[in-house]
């Protein structure tokens, strides 16, 4: 938690340090309340006051509650403002910090983690950094600052009578953290545990009725429902324990400052008689600011684990180092040698795994040749892709576009030559247009022309011409009110509609039905002139044109060549070939 | 309608953190208001009806603790007096004495029971919350299928979690609460009018016009914590989108726009969670100010009286007290409406959930299948999904002789999953009729139906737990042979067993099975249930056609001897059916075998080229 405070700029700690230096003038004012009842009661006790003195120490009195009252506010507008911009810090840092990563790290961390980590564990600092300065910083300072008015009385009862209280809440504070902090802790993973559960019940309702197994999940719900009340009802039968007793200690120090008090009246000499007396009715309320700050340090120290755990999971994020670094290449000069894309020896590894995920990968492609990938699930051959627009970062080896390696590239240059096409289309939300005509266009023209154009060629324009917005229709956040179908081919006219030099399609078609598949390979042929092709596929129809086929068997290349070269010499291609096609059809 | 695309949302309305006695005053959100608070209140308390005694036992408690608290400062007064008395010349210590022991008495009891009404209450609280959970789970086993195509798991999981927790909360600090709030309140009220009138008067007076104050500024807030949660949506929206297509986002470099949508909101939460956060922040002065304000009035206010001699000094002191016990339940109380409310919107939505329909009983059918030889009729069976406007399946007829294969193909929508939906009466049809040796399913309990069937689906559905409990499953009696013997037939059993924990390897996050295998785990499942007939649903639709061949093998080895049903996009996986029906539009355009239909040389014999072909 503390760590991430690192995080706040400047102008918020200023402020935070001024609030908490306002907390001091009102911690005197909250303080200062009693010692005027105190000025009242002598007044009324000694002889030869007037109603009038009264009068003027109630009005003191009032005036400092009202100044008491203004601190306050101002510290509360303070703090508040401290977390919101604190707040907004942490969540400009994380998406710049996400917006660097690259699949790797995104994939670590998980899309779904990402968005908490940036929401509700923001908001969770927020609250609590606003909280810390409002009560966290006046509790202390108002428990030691009272003891010491107690203390300072010089009556060395009443001090013991102070130090037994406080030795008693810090026994009770130490209970409670030591035997009910570990079962709050524990919440979290039973609560996941049952939404783990039901989740996996709700997932499967189709296979839960199948099997008869309804009986089965609601035991197996039953089981982790079970531990969580048991734990739950432990954790708050002892956090209980706080407040009575708590209580009783106030009232205790209450009664002993009485008693107190009457034994060391009954000694005093008549002029301390008065004063001893005035001090013991404000001690009292003394004894009550120190419960109730105590009471307050609980509940902030008991909220603490949960927000340093939301602190962790942000400083997780922003502290990650991205893999990928920005080279320093804007542009290359047209070369007719290089090859469009060049792998050299390239080897993929994951940071903790063990195995090459890639392996010993070389080949080229030169411009305007498709190339095609193909190979079991799990064998790589969408991971090379995403090597070419440098998602992954090589662990060895290099990847080539133009002669010069992606990591000497500055990233949007890199990207700037792709048309890229992923396996799960994605549509963000706002219109058809927005999402065709995405991101920096290349630098090319707009026009309905082009819209239209990368339409078609996507096989999706007499779609848009049949809804009354035409390329203004809207998209819902997801894309939910397209069809998967829908969604592949607006996915490919972006990338048709971007004129790449590069076309990437990682496995695009498969979602496709055959006849849409064929229909838009053919004119994506006669459109994607000179522009450099990739594809990554599972059927054999798809790719069995491309001018080279690389067969990818667990990671390395089991086979190179076009597709009559493969069926003849590659076993893992004729196996794959075999599957989908029998023997005559492939010779035909 | 595809029954195939699960979707989780995220759950998007703000998580109920566990907090150890957080939840008082600080955090803020808006108050969700229910339909019908009455009627929601009403039905909460005839479901916590069986915990009634405790609940009875802990408001008494809590009331009685809070009339203890009451007695204390009375004679903490007449302690003072005794000292008051004895300033002339001496203490009468024996009366501070009686006093004092009477006092840490009134003092221990009242701590005690305090402690015991909390005790109960948090006992009530979790039985009623353990309750409400199992029976939400036992509910989603009640409804039927489509209920879950209306709404989203995300919320149903909601409802389990976040909604039983909002309910459990409102029990624990709410219910008894306002026993002893209200008895705090108008004991110390009546105590001090006792006392004496005028100072109770003006104590009160000024109480309440600090309480006003308050309500006043809980009332403002409102508006901005509904302006943060929107702008909290927003941002939640934007960034779950940005995150999500990431890699679209940095390849066509959309960074930039992404950035600038992101710092647009980001400023409005910024103002919006500012102007929420210092409103409501400013319950604690209010709260403190109230407080200071009743000291001050009774200080200068008793000051004054006792000045004149017409109070004793020892009133102050008791009045000092009760302005505290009477301003305390005032905080209490400008909580407790929303407390309330909240409880009562969650608790709705966990009763809207336990109210939804049912499929039917059926304990009074008594036809009961055994010994099943494999015969399936399906007779002009028509069927449409619940609000749709036309059939998605149109008087579809077809049978199996036992130990029969029969695919299904056609292109998506044309209605082949409903077909098992059907079959296994996920579905009811309301035309036609569908047999299991010569009986009507539907005169059948579900339950017996589903007995009859093997069922692999193309979403391999495994869960958290060991490769052993996720083949054996909700099957009883299964012994390791069994598992073993299954998994050798399925192509599995050499791969298990090199695995550090063999078949007791967990699978999780940490396992890393290949869609293949997670798709054998599925049809070793199958086999241990050993039904009479078997389901296949797009089964090796979602591996690639190399890993299919060995899955093919295991589907060889289940389907031997038994009625298959097999449905398929990919045409080579079911050529060797002994009937193939050609499914368009709900409507069986083609049947036969696959030489028959090749040589019909229709949509089938279409279907089967174009996979082949070549774009030119």
């Amino acid at each position: 938690m503390i760590k991430t405070f690192k995080y706040m700029r400047r102008q918020d700690w200023v402020l935070a340090f001024f609030a908490s230096l306002l907390t001091v003038l009102r911690v005197y004012f909250e303080l200062k309340i009693p010692e005027f009842m105190k000025r009242v009661t002598e007044l009324i006790m000694t002889d030869g006051s007037t109603l009038r003195d009264i009068w003027t120490t109630g009005g003191w009195m009032l005036l400092t509650a009202v100044g008491n009252l203004a601190v306050m506010i101002v510290v509360s507008v303070m703090s508040a403002r401290v977390g919101a911009c604190f707040a907004t810090r942490l969540r400009i840092l994380q998406f710049e910090r996400v917006s660097s990563f690259s699949m790797e790290e995104i994939n670590r961390f998980s899309t779904a983690s990402l968005i908490t980590r940036s929401t509700n564990d923001v908001s969770q600092i927020q609250i609590y950094t606003a909280m810390l300065i409002r009560i966290m910083i006046p509790a202390p300072i108002t428990a030691i600052w009272a003891i010491t008015k107690i203390t300072s009385q010089g009556q060395i009862q009443w001090s013991i009578a102070m130090s037994i209280a406080v030795a008693f809440l810090l026994v009770i504070i130490f209970v409670i953290f030591k035997y009910a902090m570990p079962r709050f802790r524990r919440i979290q993973t039973l609560t996941d545990n049952i939404n783990r559960i039901t989740r996996e019940h709700l997932l499967g309702i189709r296979v839960v009725k199948a099997y008869n197994a309804e009986p089965y999940q609601e035991a197996k719900f039953e089981e982790a429902n079970e531990a969580l009340t048991h734990n739950n009802l432990t954790a708050h039968r002892i956090m209980m324990i706080q407040g009575p007793s708590m209580g009783l200690v106030m009232n205790g120090l209450s009664i002993a400052i009485y008693w107190i008090g009457a034994a060391l009246i009954e000694a005093a000499g008549a002029r301390e008689k008065i004063l001893l007396f005035s001090s013991m009715v404000v001690f009292m309320n003394y004894a009550m600011q120190i419960v109730m700050s105590f009471m307050r340090m609980t509940m902030l120290f008991s909220m603490a684990p949960r927000v340093a755990v939301s602190a962790n999971r942000i400083r997780e994020v922003i502290e990650t180092e991205p893999a990928i670094r920005d080279g320093l290449v804007e542009e290359v000069p047209v070369s007719t040698t290089a090859a469009a894309i060049e792998f050299r020896n390239v080897c993929l590894r994951y940071p903790d795994g063990a195995n090459y995920v890639l392996k010993d990968i070389s080949f080229h492609a030169d411009k305007g040749e498709t190339i095609a990938f193909i190979g079991a699930t799990g064998s790589g051959k969408s991971t090379l892709l995403n090597l070419i627009p440098r998602f992954y970062e090589a662990t060895e080896g290099e990847v080539l576009i133009n002669g010069v390696n992606v990591k000497e590239y500055k990233q949007h240059a890199l990207r700037r030559k792709f048309g890229y096409v992923p396996q799960t289309a994605f549509l963000f939300s706002g219109t058809l247009e927005d999402n065709i005509d995405y991101g920096d266009r290349n630098g090319g023209e707009k026009s309905t022309v082009t819209l239209d154009d990368a339409a078609s060629v996507a096989q999706i324009k007499d779609f848009i011409e049949t809804l009354p917005e035409g390329y203004g229709a809207p998209v819902a956040r997801g894309g939910t009110n397209y069809s998967g179908g829908q969604k592949q081919r607006l996915s490919i006219a972006r990338a048709v509609h971007r004129q790449p030099e590069i076309y990437l399609f990682d496995d695009a078609f498969s979602a496709l039905d055959y006849r849409t598949d064929r229909a838009l390979r053919r004119t994506l042929k006669s459109k994607m002139e000179g522009a450099t092709t990739v594809i990554v596929a599972q059927r054999i129809g798809t790719i069995r044109d491309a001018d080279k086929i690389l067969v990818l068997d667990e990671g390395t290349i089991g086979g190179t060549g076009t597709h009559a070269e493969l069926m003849a010499n590659c076993r893992v291609y004729q196996e794959i070939a075999l599957s989908q096609l029998s023997m005559e059809e492939l010779v035909s | 309608m595809s029954q195939k695309e699960y979707k989780i949302d995220d759950d998007t309305r703000v998580r109920n953190q566990p907090q150890m006695g957080g939840g008082r005053g600080g955090i803020g959100r808006p108050v969700e208001k229910p339909k019908n608070f009455k009627k929601t209140w009403g039905r909460l308390l005839a479901y916590s009806r069986t915990e009634r005694v405790p609940m009875i036992a802990s408001f008494l408690g809590a009331s009685a603790g809070a009339v203890l608290s009451l007695i204390g400062p009375m004679r903490l007064a007449k302690v003072v007096d005794v000292i008051e008395k004895g300033m002339a010349d001496s203490i009468d210590f024996g009366a501070i004495g009686v006093l004092v022991n009477g006092l840490i008495a009134i003092y221990g009891v009242s701590a005690l029971l305090n402690y015991f009404q909390n005790f109960f209450m948090t006992g009530v609280a979790q039985t009623i919350s353990k309750r409400m959970r199992r029976h939400v789970v036992e509910k989603i086993n009640r409804v039927p299928i489509n209920y879950f195509n209306k709404v989203s798991y995300g919320d149903i999981l909601s409802r389990v979690t976040n909604d039983v927790d909002g309910v459990s909360q409102a029990l624990n600090q709410g219910v008894a609460s306002i026993g002893s709030s209200v008895t705090l309140f108008f004991g110390s009220l009546a105590m001090m009018m006792i006392t004496n009138i005028w100072m109770a008067l003006v104590a009160v007076g000024v109480t309440l016009i600090g309480f006003f104050f308050m309500t006043l500024t809980i009332r403002a807030s409102r508006q901005y914590f509904v302006s943060q949660q929107r702008d909290l949506g927003d941002m939640n929206g934007h960034v779950e989108e940005i995150y999500a297509g990431h890699n679209i986002v940095r390849a066509y470099n959309g960074e930039k726009n992404a950035r600038l949508a992101f710092d647009r909101i980001n400023d409005r939460l910024k103002t919006s969670a500012f102007k929420s956060q210092a409103l409501s922040s400013m319950m604690m002065p209010m709260m403190f100010f109230m407080g200071n304000l009743g000291f001050v009035a009774v200080s200068i206010m008793g000051g004054v009286l006792a000045f004149r001699g017409r109070i004793p000094f020892s009133t102050i002191v008791a009045f000092m007290m009760y302005i505290r016990l009477f301003s305390h339940p005032l905080q209490d109380f400008a909580q407790v409406a929303t407390r309330l409310q909240s409880a009562a919107a969650a608790s709705e939505r966990v009763f809207e959930f336990l109210e939804e329909e049912e499929v039917e009983d059926e304990r009074g059918k008594t036809k009961r299948l055994k010994d099943v030889k494999g015969q399936l009729e399906f007779r002009n069976v028509r069927f449409r999904y619940e609000g749709m406007d036309e059939d998605v399946i149109h008087d579809f007829t077809a049978w199996a002789k036992p130990g029969q294969k029969i695919a299904i193909v056609g292109p998506t929508g044309a209605g082949k999953t409903t077909m098992v939906n059907l079959l296994m009466r996920f579905y009811e049809i309301e035309h036609g009729l569908i047999t299991i040796d010569g009986i009507n399913i539907q005169d059948l309990t579900r339950e017996n139906v589903r007995e009859q069937f093997c069922m692999v689906l193309q979403d391999t559905w495994l869960f958290e737990g060991t490769i052993r409990e996720n083949i054996v499953y909700s099957k009883d009696h299964v012994s390791d042979e069994d598992v073993i013997r299954a998994c050798e037939a399925v192509g599995l059993h050499h791969f298990i067993e090199t695995l550090p924990h063999g078949y007791d390897t967990l699978l999780g996050d940490e396992t890393n099975l290949s869609a293949g295998q997670k798709q054998q785990i599925t049809i070793a499942r199958a086999m241990i249930e050993n039904a009479p007939m078997l389901i296949l649903d797009e089964a090796t639709s979602s591996i690639d056609t190399r890993t299919e061949l060995n899955i093919q093998r295991a589907l060889d080895q289940l389907m031997g001897g038994r009625t298959s049903i097999i449905i398929a996009h990919r045409l080579s996986t079911i050529k060797n059916a002994d009937v193939i029906l050609v499914m368009q539009e709900g409507h069986i355009i083609e049947r036969g075998s696959h030489d028959e239909l090749m040589a019909l040389n229709g949509f089938y014999a279409g279907l089967y080229n174009s996979q082949f072909e070549t774009a030119a």
